[in-house]
């Protein structure tokens, strides 16, 4: 029998129980929803307890914020100032007394205003291109692409880059180059006007020529070496342009292991095979070593510059696998989807496909960026001092020698690489929310 | 069909080419709804002309000796069982697949594999797929328009007013800011078919447009298909709705191992058909 059943009364909308929201549910759900959570939750508390007391002790509680040099963080016995049986912590007047060798290095004082203009001028036109919703997004990654790195290599180096006949001998066989394949392919395919393609050569070569002319001219500026730089600056120099100029050779590399055609696709796996198959301390002392030997007698190149094309070419390899992967999550509908529709392949490449790529590798990409950016501490064996290795440069200071300096340098090291490595990985989980749009259902 | 009276057709492909001429866009096709009223014509043009195609997989003989001519305005249905071959043959037409023997013909330009040649067909060549292949990182509308702007090089501005045209024509303009994602099967494969015709193609492909719909879902796609067959748009279907082909089919195609076993006006292929292959085939699908 199936007893008829009408509702008659609807029921109401009532708060859920006390174990499913509020701090007690979340607790509840989090912490020891389970035997084995709740033994992870004990022992995880025990951890915490074992290691942030103490770092807080060692930071903030027991540390010198106020002296002169390194006996104000010694204790008496020991020759210094400080009580005996006062407990030691962290000898913050160091750090302060270092705080812009850790930034510029021995880069001179009185031209420091470079540097500080370069930051200034980096950081103010990177926070309007990071935030979504401010516009001119063209004109500001245009300004920071084309513009600022040449910017930023007249003010660090002061300009006056001499730009020999060979420069202008390479530009000349580029035009050349150029001019020539503009009229092969017009004669050939059809597929471009000689005009407009002469239009284009032409711009490439004025671009260039402007670019030899700016890094050559005299500004009256101080020269500064490259091996006066050091600390934070050649941090972020080597860090931020491998990071820029890696992304888009990684992605050329990935379409060309991808590509139907075989030299190219040859030619990208030899390349990302040989620079994963080597450790990049070799990648630098070969770079800095090594070169030298092969270049004829005479023709000198810039340390800084050597690695920073070796770290380039480094981190591109490992780029391109991940945008390989990227790539390969594509059906092979959307590729179906843009070619049916007429798009060419750069078209397809460029609208369709890497865009849905790269935003499923973001979290790769970035871990890349961080990985590179931690990296950048290994030009320190071939001779260039990074933010790491300007700390560790200053242990040997006898004047601020003391049982706590170096505890104190490495631990404001750690905090800064902590600050930009944390600062890429939290603009990332917004950026992959911020596209996660286009699928959500 | 052949018998289809001439004068119309004939007058209906000048009125659409002058058109074509002025605009090459929404003028002509928003002029369009007056000429729907014109009876499905087929003209003496040839749109396809498929002359002993031959088709590899490695060493897979897909194709066999595929001759097939397509004329403007005709609809072609084309069915078969599965891996027989329907879907390579009208994905050769655009170049998804490249033959290795025989020729084919789109509007008059050879396929070869000249790139200039194949974009030149694919501009005028519409595919509907069966998974419908829009872009889910982009809106209905960036969808609908990317083609336009990128490849015909049409201002925003007007390719939007295209795009939306077309949207209202398959009657879902009010999903155009939406995702790909956020739709139904069959709105999908609406906004699939308005994407294709935003670019003015002179003829349509259909790789089983309705074989991923949930039932309901397939007739609203049906229609969509069925108004644009009225419109006298030259097609070619890979489909097993056999209400469709015998609706709006002037020519249904047997296809079976990569071959066409038989080809009638739907009237005879229903009815009649010749083949044992084709009576087999039409029993298990017809109950």
């Amino acid at each position: 029998m199936v007893q008829n059943y009408v509702r008659t009364k609807m029921s109401p909308d009532m708060a859920p129980p006390a174990t499913e929201t509020g701090i007690i549910g979340w607790v509840m759900k989090n912490l020891l929803s389970s035997w084995l959570s709740v033994v992870l939750t004990v022992f995880g508390a025990y951890v915490i307890y074992l290691i942030v007391p103490g770092v807080v002790e060692f930071a903030i509680v027991n540390a010198i914020w106020v002296g002169k040099d390194g006996l104000d963080c010694r204790s008496i016995a020991d020759g210094g100032r400080v009580q005996d049986g006062q407990a030691i912590g962290a000898c913050w007047p160091y750090v302060q007394a270092y705080f812009s060798q850790f930034i510029y290095g021995r880069y001179p004082l009185e031209e420091r205003w470079r540097v500080d203009i370069a930051m200034f001028v980096g950081v103010v036109s990177l926070i309007p291109l990071l935030i979504p919703t401010i516009p001119y997004k063209r004109e500001n990654a245009i300004f920071l692409l084309g513009v600022y790195p040449f910017l930023v290599t007249i003010l660090l180096t002061g300009g006056n880059i001499g730009i020999g006949n060979g420069a202008w001998g390479f530009l000349a066989i580029l035009m050349v180059l150029g001019v020539g394949f503009v009229v092969f392919q017009a004669k050939t395919t059809q597929s471009i006007q000689i005009s407009s393609g002469l239009k284009i050569v032409a711009a490439i070569g004025v671009a260039i020529a402007i670019v030899y002319l700016a890094l050559g001219f005299d500004y009256g500026m101080l020269d500064v070496e490259t091996p006066l730089w050091g600390g934070l600056l050649v941090t972020l120099v080597v860090a931020i342009t491998g990071i820029v100029a890696s992304f888009p050779i990684g992605i050329i590399l990935a379409l060309g292991r991808r590509s139907e055609m075989p030299v190219a696709r040859l030619v990208s796996v030899i390349f990302i095979e040989f620079w994963r198959g080597v450790p990049l301390i070799t990648v630098l002392f070969m770079s800095s070593v090594m070169l030298p030997l092969f270049l004829p007698e005479g023709v000198q190149f810039d340390k800084l510059l050597r690695v920073l094309i070796g770290v380039t070419l480094f981190s591109a390899a490992y780029m391109a696998e991940t945008v390989r992967g990227g790539l390969q999550a594509i059906s092979r509908g959307q590729y179906e989807g843009a070619m049916a529709l007429g798009l060419s392949f750069w078209q397809m490449m460029g609208l369709i496909i890497l865009p849905q790529a790269l935003k499923l590798v973001i979290p790769g990409i970035v871990n890349a960026f961080i990985g590179l950016f931690k990296d950048t501490t290994l030009v320190l064996i071939v001779g260039l001092f990074d933010l790491l290795g300007q700390v560790q440069a200053s242990f040997t200071d006898p004047v601020w020698s003391s049982p706590a300096t170096s505890h104190t340098g490495y631990l404001f090291a750690a905090m800064v690489f902590w600050v930009f490595c944390f600062g890429m990985s939290r603009y990332s989980i917004f950026m992959e929310n911020l596209l996660h749009r286009g699928h959500k259902r | 069909m052949a018998e289809a009276p001439k004068k119309s057709s004939s007058k209906k492909t000048s009125t659409k080419k002058s058109a074509t001429k002025k605009s090459n866009g929404s003028a002509a096709r928003a002029a369009e709804p007056a000429e729907t009223q014109v009876k499905m014509t087929v003209s003496d043009e040839v749109a396809i002309e498929i002359t002993d195609m031959h088709k590899w997989y490695g060493d897979f003989h897909v194709l066999k000796d595929i001759s097939l001519k397509v004329n403007k305005g005709e609809r072609i249905v084309i069915c078969g069982p599965s891996g027989s071959g329907k879907s390579t043959l009208i994905r050769c037409i655009n170049r998804l697949e490249e033959h290795q023997k025989g020729k084919i013909l789109v509007e008059n330009i050879e396929l070869t594999n000249d790139l200039k040649k194949i974009d030149e067909i694919r501009r005028e060549v519409g595919m509907v797929f069966q998974h419908f292949n829009l872009f889910p990182h982009l809106s209905i509308l960036e969808n609908c328009t990317l083609a336009p702007i990128w490849v015909r090089k049409m201002p925003k501005k007007e390719a939007e007013e295209i795009a939306m045209h077309f949207l209202e024509r398959v009657r879902i303009p009010e999903q155009a800011l939406k995702y790909p994602g956020q739709l139904s099967g069959g709105q999908q494969q609406r906004v699939a078919i308005a994407r294709s015709l935003c670019m003015n193609p002179k003829i349509m492909l259909f790789d089983e447009p309705t074989s991923a719909l949930d039932p309901e879902m397939i007739k609203e796609v049906l229609d969509v298909m069925i108004t644009l067959a009225h419109e006298g748009m030259t097609m070619l279907c890979v489909t097993h709705e056999m209400g469709f082909a015998r609706e709006v089919a002037n020519s249904v195609i047997f296809m079976d191992e990569g071959q066409i076993i038989e080809q009638n006006e739907p009237e005879g292929f229903f009815n009649n058909p010749q083949s044992d292959r084709t009576k087999l085939f039409l029993s298990q699908i017809l109950h």
